[in-house]
């Protein structure tokens, strides 16, 4: 093993992922910069340091009424799709059901079909039923995309989840519904929160999907940074996709940091 | 009731929700705008209900279609060699990297949690007539006028490729993981140099993943139309434009069903290629 940290091969690998990285970061990392430049166009030189741009974000009223029905909207998605995926899930990992593999290709299903494609058949479908563009046509669609990486997310986790734990409460009498709100939902919280964070970060950031549900003059945070580069990139726009970046890194990490905690007080 | 029947019961009414949502909100969905690609829409923009082929005929002959088509699996086939050829490296020095595994993964995985439009944009800032790059250029005097980067086929393809990469890097580390390092140890002691252990040894064991992650990369880049819009120029519309501009602009919605399901049919196909010699498990692997 010592010979491979030293041998040329293993170097140029090296150096070749550290391009990649760059790959990724740079172009994010100039968002970033770029948010903070005083100059009044969206681009380079850098004139000078500055907050303005946020400030001007925080004063614009199309932007934060975007931002409120995002919010609104992650977060039903999150806590309708959570509700299923958990359900879902308990029922794959628990227990034996006939036909496990049909209804887990079933469950994600939403992935493999195009988004697009998902998209234009719940947009015309729907409105056959009489819903037209809503929020809540919006509401549904985030649901359906949002459902299989809830249950993908969250089984993974309940795996770990020893059963004996659960059949030691109930032979000590506890009832099957004391057993899952004193049990089995506190050993699952990380799994539900993980879940949950993930719908909620997956609604908050999708475009393709809600350019067609959503109803005329409504704006998610995605589409009125779309709507906003059709003139040109204004610093703005940068201002509100670092603000984008923050929250959709910061979030997850926060969850993930929150989840170890609550299991490491657990003690499992 | 029996205990047993209980037993029997139970997962069915948990499972019940979720597949009713699916079931609603997309197989009927599916099946309803495949009866609706038979229906035509008239001059005065209702739909007459009907068995109609128009939409069909003119979707499968004509050459508009058929290039676009055709154009949107060459960028998605590009994009997705383009992400074997970065991902893979990158994935394999992650997986034998001795130092921390977990966190360098992360740190690759990152990107993937920031919005797919800012993503997108941010190449504006770099390639843009007053991005980093010209900006950098001039100033060194390589070049004494900003350069047209943007808008053309190369820039969709390496959007889409700075959007799918972490897809490939997460399904090729998923599987290079997996495999016993004392396989290559043993290659190597039989005599096997370090690359012919790696291309007769590891690659060939990597392969279930790498071709995950390429059917990830291949359906996500052939249904996006929300880069050829960003990144592209007028003649780099890719299929799911042509959706988008039926059903949103034209509104004609007879032949956008239409045109949903041959996007769908293509994509499918590939699915189910894949799903027949490798099975969805190592799909799932990577996603969960």
């Amino acid at each position: 093993m010592a010979e491979r940290a030293t041998s040329l091969g293993w170097q140029v690998i090296r150096g070749y992922a550290v391009l990649v990285y760059i790959f990724m970061f740079l172009p994010v990392m100039v968002v970033v910069l770029l948010s903070f430049n005083a100059s009044q166009f969206g681009s380079f030189p850098m004139t000078g340091f500055s907050f303005r741009w946020f400030i001007e974000l925080w004063e614009n009223e199309a932007i934060l009424r975007a931002f409120r029905t995002s919010v609104i909207l992650g977060l039903l998605t999150a806590a309708i799709s959570t509700t299923l995926g958990v359900l879902a899930s308990l029922a794959l990992v628990r227990y034996r059901v006939p036909g496990a593999n049909m209804i887990s290709t079933i469950l994600i299903a939403p992935i493999l079909v195009p988004e697009v494609v998902l998209a234009v058949a719940l947009l015309l479908f729907l409105n056959f039923l009489g819903v037209n563009k809503s929020f809540t046509l919006l509401l549904f669609g985030h649901v359906i995309f949002t459902l299989p990486f809830v249950i993908l997310v969250v089984q993974a986790r309940l795996i770990s989840i020893r059963r004996d734990v659960e059949e030691a409460a109930m032979s000590l009498g506890a009832s099957p519904v004391q057993t899952f709100f004193q049990i089995t939902l506190p050993l699952m919280l990380p799994a539900v929160l993980a879940g949950a964070l993930f719908a909620f970060t997956i609604s908050f950031d999708d475009i393709t999907g809600t350019l067609f549900w959503k109803p005329g003059g409504v704006e998610t945070v995605p589409t009125q940074i779309f709507a906003m580069l059709r003139n040109s990139i204004s610093p703005e726009i940068n201002a509100l996709g670092t603000v984008m970046i923050v929250m959709t890194v910061g979030l997850p990490l926060l969850g993930a940091a929150i989840a170890r905690q609550i299991s490491k007080k657990s003690g499992l | 009731m029996s205990v047993e029947a209980r037993e029997k019961r139970q997962p069915w009414i948990l499972l019940s929700p979720a597949l009713t949502a699916i079931t609603l909100l997309l197989f009927i969905p599916l099946l309803f705008i495949l009866v609706y690609s038979f229906w035509l829409r008239t001059a005065t923009g209702a739909d007459e209900v009907g068995f109609y082929l128009d939409n069909w005929r003119e979707a499968l002959t004509d050459a508009f279609y058929r290039d676009i088509l055709l154009h949107t699996l060459k960028v998605a086939a590009i994009t997705t060699v383009v992400c074997a050829v970065l991902g893979y490296p990158a994935a394999y020095f992650i997986a034998r990297s001795k130092g921390n595994k977990p966190v360098l993964l992360l740190l690759l995985m990152l990107p993937f949690w920031i919005s797919y439009i800012i993503r997108t944009m941010s190449w504006i800032n770099i390639l843009g007539v007053s991005g980093a790059l010209n900006t950098f250029l001039l100033w060194i005097g390589i070049i004494n006028e900003p350069m047209q980067m943007l808008y053309n086929e190369a820039t969709v393809i390496l959007g889409l490729v700075h959007f799918l990469l972490p897809f490939m890097v997460l399904n090729v580390f998923v599987s290079l993981d997996g495999i016993d390092e004392t396989l290559e140890d043993a290659a190597n002691s039989l005599g096997a140099t370090r690359w012919q252990s790696f291309l007769q040894v590891t690659l060939p064991l990597s392969l279930p993943g790498l071709a995950a992650g390429g059917l990830l990369c291949f359906v996500l880049g052939a249904g996006t139309y929300i880069t050829p819009l960003v990144l592209g120029g007028t003649s780099d519309a890719m299929f799911a434009n042509l959706v988008f501009e039926a059903i949103i602009t034209q509104l004609n919605w007879p032949l956008g069903s239409a045109l949903s399901l041959m996007l769908l049919a293509v994509l499918g196909a590939l699915v189910m290629i894949y799903n027949r010699y490798l099975g969805m498990a190592q799909l799932m692997k990577g996603l969960g």
